[in-house]
């Protein structure tokens, strides 16, 4: 027997088909198909954690996704772990691990339990005023104090080995949720031909027919009707039935996200199968069929472990034939919960009575709980609970005073009524209503195409809502152009119409009351809270919550919203509907983070980006730096070697031989059109129309407002046709730029672009050699200095493949950019090095790059500007033409702000002490001694030594910094202050006669 | 997440494979450089950030790469149409927001409409 309270010949389980699984160390049995809750309830175990302000001892309050107490670590190893699991959604397979969280030593005996007592000191808002004193403290005491009693269970550590699938769908008509309603509008939209995805939470359809056992639809069992339905449908090719799925979101556009969870529930789960799918849906049309949740009382010591709500009490009877007490006790303002007495009773449970706070239950269930026998006291209420670890006895008094009697049980039942699920409404931007006769809210106003139907679309009565259902269903897929089958049909009939349901708190938790009459569970929110609020001066519903935190626990107020909002307004004396509702946010309930990134983890996280000659520089010991999604050669360091021995070596063989760089991360457009200059003419400062074929010139780009936004070297290869460089991490903004520009400010010019990023190899060979290095190798290009001179490019040949051959430098040496078709990239650089190593050149990476341009003070646009900067302020002025009429950033440049004198300008440093090396991002100031805080003239943008000059070098934005030529500043740095001279930012060979070489 | 219809693919796509590229009909003046700075101010800087109907630019960037105009409610997210650029502005005065057209009867309870807009 799997559990003493397994009660034979009830429950859907198959009493042969058995499971292990330990919980807090201890082996229980359980059946197949049993869900954690439903397993520790078969044996007894009602106690199950620890509640997170008081860590008052807490048990199974639901059968559903709305749990606020029992949430459970389940694990299969010590990977395969999950916190703050529900149990009564998480099913058992054999060898599952479980443990209860937020107790210490134990679940029955936690110390933590102190704050019960010390309750008074935590009231609600207690951390807005607890923590405010003395500052000093936050630091030392309450900030980690604080983290260790957060969160609710513990993270794993271990990197999660499982996988997680991601798919994309698309439907006429997306269902959420497959009870009753949502079968039968499944049903009618898929006979009509449209393609139907119907989705629910739950292992098996049938929402509430896993407990109502009084349904019968079209003659047959209710439960029974909806999984024939459900094969039905399975069956047709029009319809995807997915179980185990929630959806959590509902988004724009009737895009809808879901979580399907795959192999939780299995023993021995197939490495292929991915633990949770993310289905990410766009629907034509939405139906929700979510339902409704049921609400608890609000008395108190209402949260003691035996006290559930009484639809939950069916399930676990009905559904896993499991009886949650032998002598229960049922408190409720709804007609709903005397069913599950009756469900009890004829299962041979005894029922102590049934105590009812309204005056007039509905008849027909009072005339059925006398017939059975069931005392049932009505104008009463349960005004407290006794039982340290499970509820002995209730106190029943009656309305309006008058001595309480107590009354032995093991399980109490409750039920305030209904509350419709009106979360993935909300979330599609639907307006709710409030409905004053029923007291609910419901839809109202609807922003996408979708419809709710059923309870919670706020329908009372089985044929009601199968008919709205039916409706629902072929309205909707007509409405996106169905129009096969016949009108589908169905009758349902139910032994109980259901009244009743109240809101707020009950009898002897009423104002001026001190008692721990419990509101949201989760978050230990109890009535006295709200109003405590109230009188502190929350008066807006948005206030409360975040005083008292009700609602906002991962139950995110599934059943403590309503209360909440009823307590607030007896207090305020103002009605439900003007206090207004909170906002219901996505993910309905915790979506895991593997869910959501599916494969995009590792190295599929961030694809990486490599140039053609990777390989030859992994192998040649290159450390890579990250530019963008590239990864480049940032040092070559040889043995014994640290990053700066590397570099200095790197930048004094560059300069005294040769070296060889890879520059094919460098952005390459194709400009192609007999327009294509006058193109350029628009796009870039400078003049193109001027420039010969064959010649290359440095161009700026500008935005519109007359700042820098990239720049690069431009060569022209005939009258039509211009390849076009960009910076690295500029590449694709400048081509959607341009794009931007060609298609809809400029559509009249004939000009075609294309990115060749990745299409060219390019290799710099560097410096005084550079040429002896290329020549033998290249055919068909003249390479004499006067034949080739500096920014020129030539095409012909080299080592037998095509060449864009140019001239230019990023060095301020004689240089040359080798462009090769990619597929050829290494090949050609693996011949050039064979020419160049013997000649004592070397290769260099990007570190030595960007020391030998300061040298010579090019700037990087990006690193020496920052989107503020135009070509005057980086001493470019020569690159803007004075004779276009226009170019993108022409009247940028001539706003005020941008003529102004004392402007920050672009100037180099020199540290008086040759030595120091300034930091990048200090600040500049002219006097160092004045009061804090001081004013900043500028900053330090790029700092390197120099080994060329034997000394560091500098770049800075300063504040008018060209007048301030030869002027000390200072750079305070934390220790101490550093005294700089202003200078001209060429550092190295000022005449430039290196580059004709 | 977005559906977008682009008017050169002329089909609906997600909108992971667009980029949104600000207001439409913002026309560059042909004679930029001698423009006054209020005329430069109003080109450049300032847009009216409507409630509701909103012109502006998408470009199908991994698509068919073409820029093209739409008009947008910017309550309810949802797209009134879209049309090819270079084509004149519609006129749409006469069409009815679609947050306006409640499918079903009742009205709504907001926390606006209870409260009224907050201060």
């Amino acid at each position: 027997m799997s559990g003493a309270n397994r009660i034979a010949g009830q429950g859907r389980l198959t009493p042969a088909k058995t499971a292990r699984f330990t919980f807090d160390g201890k082996t229980y049995q359980a059946l197949e198909g049993d869900t954690v809750a439903s397993a520790l309830l078969a044996n007894g175990v009602h106690l199950v954690g620890r509640s997170f302000k008081y860590h008052r001892p807490r048990g199974i309050l639901s059968a559903g996704p709305e749990e606020p107490n029992a949430l459970i670590d389940v694990s299969r190893d010590v990977a395969r772990r999950q916190p703050n699991v529900r149990a009564p959604v998480q099913e058992v397979f054999d060898g599952m691990k479980v443990e209860s969280q937020n107790r210490w030593p134990s679940l029955s005996f936690d110390i933590g339990g102190v704050n019960n007592l010390l309750s008074p000191f935590f009231a609600a808002g207690f951390y807005y005023k607890t923590f405010m004193w003395p500052k000093a403290a936050w630091e030392k005491v309450y900030e980690p104090f604080i983290r260790k009693a957060a969160g609710l269970g513990v993270a794993p550590t271990e990197e999660d080995p499982d996988h997680y699938a991601n798919r994309y769908d698309h439907c006429d008509v997306l269902v959420a949720g497959a009870g009753v309603a949502g079968l039968a509008a499944a049903l009618a939209a898929a006979e009509a031909g449209a393609r139907v995805i119907l989705v629910d939470e739950q292992p098996e359809v049938g929402g509430a027919l896993h407990y109502d056992m009084s349904v019968t639809i079209d003659g047959q069992s209710g439960y029974e009707w909806a999984q024939a339905t459900a094969a039905k449908l399975k069956a047709m090719e029009n319809v995807t039935v997915l179980t185990r799925t929630t959806a959590f979101g509902y988004y724009n556009h009737n895009f809808v996200g879901l979580v399907e969870r795959v192999t939780d529930h299995l023993a021995k789960p197939d490495k292929k199968l991915p633990r949770e799918r993310l289905w990410q849906v766009r629907a034509k049309r939405v139906i929700l069929a979510t339902g409704s949740i049921e609400r608890h009382m609000v008395f108190a010591n209402n949260d003691r472990p035996g006290i559930m709500l009484a639809s939950a009490a069916r399930t676990y009877l009905n559904h896993f034939g499991v009886a949650v007490g032998r002598k229960v006790g049922v408190y409720t303002a709804s007609d709903s919960a005397y069913e599950a007495a009756f469900d009890l009773k004829r299962a041979g449970v005894t029922i102590a009575a049934i105590v009812d706070n309204r005056e007039k239950p509905g008849d027909a269930v009072l005339t059925e709980a006398r017939r059975l026998g069931i005392e049932v006291l009505t104008g009463h209420s349960v005004v407290d609970t006794k039982g340290k670890l499970r509820v002995s006895s209730i106190s029943v008094a009656r309305n309006g005073g008058g001595s309480a009697r107590a009354i032995p049980v093991d399980a109490l039942l409750m039920s305030a009524g209904w509350t419709p699920s009106v979360h993935l409404f909300s979330q599609s931007r639907g307006k709710v209503a409030y409905d004053a006769a029923s007291g609910r809210f419901l839809p109202g106003t609807y922003a996408q195409d979708c419809l709710s139907v059923g309870s919670c679309n706020g329908t009372d009565g089985l044929q009601a809502t199968i008919e709205e259902s039916l409706a629902a269903g072929e309205l909707m897929a007509r409405a996106t152009g169905n129009e096969g089958g016949a009108k589908v049909e169905l009758r349902g009939e139910n032994a109980f119409e259901w009244t009743g349901g109240m809101a707020g708190a009950g009898e002897g938790a009423g104002v001026d009351t001190t008692v721990k009459a419990f509101v949201d569970f989760q978050n230990d929110v109890c009535a006295k809270d709200i109003r405590l609020a109230v009188r502190e001066g929350m008066h807006s519903i948005e206030h409360i919550k975040r005083f008292t935190t009700n609602g906002m626990a991962t139950d995110q107020g599934k059943l403590s919203n309503i209360h909440g909002l009823a307590i607030a307004s007896e207090v305020l004396n103002r009605e439900i509907p003007k206090i207004g509702l909170t906002t219901f946010r996505a993910p309905y309930t915790p979506v895991t983070f593997g869910a959501l990134i599916s494969h995009s983890r590792g190295e599929l996280f961030d694809p990486a980006r490599k140039t053609p000659m990777h390989a030859w520089e992994e192998a040649h010991g290159a450390v890579f730096e990250d530019v963008g999604n590239w990864k480049r050669a940032w040092y070559y360091p040889r043995s014994g070697e640290t990053m700066h021995d590397a570099v200095n070596r790197e930048c004094r063989t560059v300069r005294n031989a040769a070296g060889l760089f890879d520059a094919s991360t460098l952005g390459k457009i194709e400009v192609v059109g007999p327009d294509a200059a006058e193109f350029l003419n628009l796009m870039y400062t400078n003049a193109w129309d001027t420039l010969k074929p064959g010649r290359c010139r440095y161009g700026i780009m500008l935005r519109e407002d007359g700042f820098v936004y990239d720049d690069g070297v431009v060569g022209r290869l005939a009258e039509d046709r211009f390849h076009v460089t960009t910076t690295t991490g500029g590449a694709p903004r400048v081509m959607n730029h341009m794009e931007d520009y060609l298609q809809t400010e400029f559509p009249h010019l004939k000009v075609w672009l294309t990115s060749t990023t990745e299409q060219w190899a390019v290799i710099a060979v560097q410096g005084p050699k550079a040429r002896e290095i290329l020549a033998p190798l290249v055919e068909g290009i003249d390479m004499a200095n006067e034949a080739f001179p500096h920014m020129s490019v030539r095409e012909g040949k080299i080592c037998g493949v095509p060449t864009r051959l140019f001239r230019m430098s990023f060095t301020g040496e004689a240089g040359f950019e080798v462009n090769v078709p990619a597929d050829y990239g290494q090949a050609v650089w693996e011949a050039i090095w064979a020419r160049a190593e013997p000649l004592g050149a070397c290769a260099y990476g990007t570190e030595t790059m960007h020391v030998l341009r300061a040298e010579k003070g090019y700037i990087i646009v990006g690193q020496d500007t920052d989107g503020t900067v135009t070509p005057h302020d980086a001493s470019l002025s020569w690159a803007v033409s004075k004779k276009k009429t226009d170019f993108v950033g022409i009247r940028g440049l001539k706003r005020p702000d941008l003529v102004k004198e004392g402007r920050k300008q672009l100037v180099g440093l020199l540290t008086k002490d040759p030595n120091v090396v300034l930091e990048e991002g200090a600040q500049i100031v002219a006097d160092p001694n004045q009061p804090k805080p001081m004013t900043m003239l500028g900053h330090v943008t790029s700092s390197y030594w120099s080994e060329n000059c034997g000394r560091s070098i500098a770049m800075a934005l300063v504040a008018g910094g060209q007048a301030r030529l030869g002027q000390t500043l200072y750079v305070p740095m934390p220790d101490r202050t550093i005294a700089v001279e202003v200078s001209d930012m060429v550092f190295v060979d000022k005449e430039g006669g290196r580059l004709n070489g | 997440m977005l559906l977008i219809y682009c008017p050169y693919c002329e089909e609906e796509r997600s909108e992971l494979e667009f980029r949104h590229g600000g207001d439409a009909h913002i026309a560059r003046p042909t004679n930029m450089a001698d423009i006054t700075d209020e005329e430069f101010q109003d080109f450049f800087f300032l847009r009216d950030n409507p409630k509701g109907l909103i012109f502006e630019r998408w470009r199908h960037i991994h698509g068919c790469g073409r820029f093209f105009n739409a008009a947008r409610d910017t309550v309810s997210d949802k797209f009134v149409m879209s049309y090819k650029a270079g084509e004149p502005k519609p006129d749409l005065s006469g069409a009815t927001p679609a947050t306006e057209k409640p499918l079903t009867e009742k009205v709504g309870e907001t926390h606006e409409a209870t409260e009224g807009t907050a201060k």
